[in-house]
């Protein structure tokens, strides 16, 4: 191992992720509700009458999140997603978060951030598993292949 | 006065993605490559997030309602079985593929980005299979 000094951005990370712990703290606090995205996903499917609103709200303000950054963040700030998979790499990766997230009750923000905050051993199982699973993709994907 | 809030809670969240690096896949697949040149950033990430997590859950824990009045949906399963791991499994096959997970996925996606999109398409549909097929089976198990 060697570490990626020149990608390695503590402060801006620490920073969003505080404000993942802020809108996770809020959504519990104020609204009663765990903030994980697959969870807020797989509750519209299909939706149900009077629980679909607070979802659709929810994704509404994340789709607004780039026009939003865009506006806030500095001159040379924002930059693109750069996604090195091809076509048939993003179908199979999507397939499988969906199956996997809805088969395992959770993605990083359900137990990643929201589970391990609560301290709850179940979450700490599912984001072991997916971790694990991610490092062992990436070294067969980069290093075996 | 609650739609507000969901929004502003989709927007803060969508905001944190964007800043922390986590909407960027080769950022992700840098955390993610243990054994190449590691970036360590989505460590800190989850730091940031969980420094602030635990205080609020602590505080969810001892409140019977939302600060708005409404119930406290907190999760009540502690089971720890093959489901949980599996899917955990598969899920980060997944993300260890592309480097997205469903927040990302979204976020990238408003910013336009057509890959990202078919991510997330991919991804409904995995959902979609996984509701039909959870139902098939339950039906199968209840008759």
């Amino acid at each position: 191992m060697s570490i990626d000094w020149a990608n390695f951005t503590p402060w801006a990370s620490v920073s969003g992720g505080i404000l993942l712990g802020v809108a996770a703290a809020f959504f519990i606090l104020v609204n009663g509700r765990v903030l994980g995205i697959s969870g807020i996903l797989g509750g519209l499917m299909p939706p149900k009458l009077g629980d679909a609103g607070w979802r659709m709200a929810f994704l509404l303000g994340m789709l607004a999140a780039p026009l939003v950054y865009g506006l806030l963040a500095p001159e040379g700030f924002v930059k693109a997603p750069r996604i090195d998979a091809d076509f048939a790499a993003i179908v199979a990766a999507g397939l499988l978060v969906g199956l996997g997230t809805r088969y395992g009750s959770g993605c990083t923000s359900g137990h990643g951030v929201c589970g391990l905050s609560r301290l709850s051993p179940r979450s700490l199982v599912a984001t072991l598993a997916f971790m694990g699973a991610g490092f062992a993709m990436v070294f067969v994907v980069r290093h075996v292949l | 006065m609650h739609r507000i809030t969901e929004f502003f809670v989709g927007l803060l969240f969508g905001l944190g993605l964007l800043l922390s690096g986590m909407t960027d896949p080769a950022k992700v697949l840098g955390f993610l490559d243990l054994f190449g040149a590691w970036d360590p950033s989505l460590a800190f990430v989850m730091g940031g997030a969980i420094a602030v997590g635990f205080f609020a859950f602590a505080l969810a824990r001892k409140r019977t309602t939302s600060f708005l009045g409404g119930a406290m949906h907190l999760p009540k399963s502690t089971q720890i079985d093959k489901r949980l791991v599996l899917g955990g499994l598969t899920f980060g096959a997944g993300w260890g593929l592309a480097g997205f997970c469903p927040g990302p996925g979204i976020v990238s996606m408003a910013s336009g980005e057509v890959k990202a999109a078919v991510f997330v398409a991919a991804m409904l549909a995995g959902m979609a299979l996984y509701e039909v097929a959870d139902r098939a089976l339950h039906r199968t198990a209840v008759v």
